[in-house]
């Protein structure tokens, strides 16, 4: 059993854009769902009254939370991008291999964009108290 | 040359005999989140600085209220699929296995439930 040949394993596995598109599609899920705790930990903040709320707000606005909130929000387009694309696969479009790399890199460049767009907003129009 | 039966192989009964359900309901859930998350986002995004106030009145509107309901239910749902696919690849040891599923159901249906009492209570109470 120990001695059978096995395929080459990640570590000596070159990366190609597929198979790291692959890979974040669910860290950046997993990376999702543990960051619903903060979402829930708002919606009940907001449910307990004033006080609660403010105290939120407050721990949500400090730049080291706003940091990861960032990077939440890239986890969130990409998971959001990657997800479409998946679902043309599951329609058994887009298989073509050069359509396979002009989709993932769409989908980086939309992850990529929409989290700028939402945090310029964030920082720039809505103004960067919060 | 195949040995399953026809039947066997409408009803799509594989080895976990649940045939394509848990596949479904996670394209399901997904389609139907990518409406209702671009729909939070956006509205979040007009709320950043909100007060209590603005947030309870945004929240007991009918249809926000439902929306919200819709999304944390899709959410909590969608997420408990995926998690458990990730568990079942990389987790190898049977009793890891069981108290990690375990604990992702834990975790997605106690927090379906905060999500929604927390709508429902910031929507149903006097203000």
């Amino acid at each position: 059993m120990s001695n059978r040949p096995l395929s080459p394993h990640l570590q000596i596995y070159r990366p190609q854009l597929t198979s790291v598109l692959s890979i974040t599609h669910r860290a950046t899920g997993v990376a999702l769902s543990l960051g619903t705790m903060v979402l829930l930990y708002w919606l009940q903040a907001v449910a307990r009254g004033p006080e609660a709320y403010a105290a939120a707000q407050e721990f949500l606005g400090c730049w080291l939370v706003k940091l990861v909130l960032a990077g939440w929000t890239w986890a969130f387009f990409y998971h959001l991008c990657n997800g479409i694309r998946h679902l043309f696969w599951d329609a058994g479009k887009g298989f073509e291999l050069r359509h396979v790399y002009a989709s993932g890199y769409t989908v980086l460049a939309a992850a990529t964009t929409l989290t700028a767009l939402t945090w310029g907003y964030v920082l720039f129009v809505a103004g960067g108290a919060a | 040359m195949s040995l399953r039966s026809s039947l066997g192989k409408v009803k799509g009964l594989g080895s976990a005999k649940e045939g394509v359900h848990h596949w479904r309901l996670q394209r399901l859930t997904a389609i139907a989140l990518i409406p209702l998350t671009l729909w939070f986002v956006v509205s979040l995004l007009s709320k950043v600085h909100a007060d209590h106030a603005t947030v309870v009145a945004w929240v007991s509107i009918p249809y926000v209220t439902v929306l919200l309901l819709a999304l944390s239910i899709a959410l909590f749902w969608h997420l408990m699929l995926g998690v458990q696919v990730v568990i079942e690849d990389y987790i190898h040891c049977t009793t890891k296995q069981i108290v990690a599923q375990l604990l992702l159901r834990a975790f997605a249906g106690l927090g379906a439930l905060l999500a929604v009492v927390s709508i429902l209570k910031i929507s149903l109470g006097t203000h």
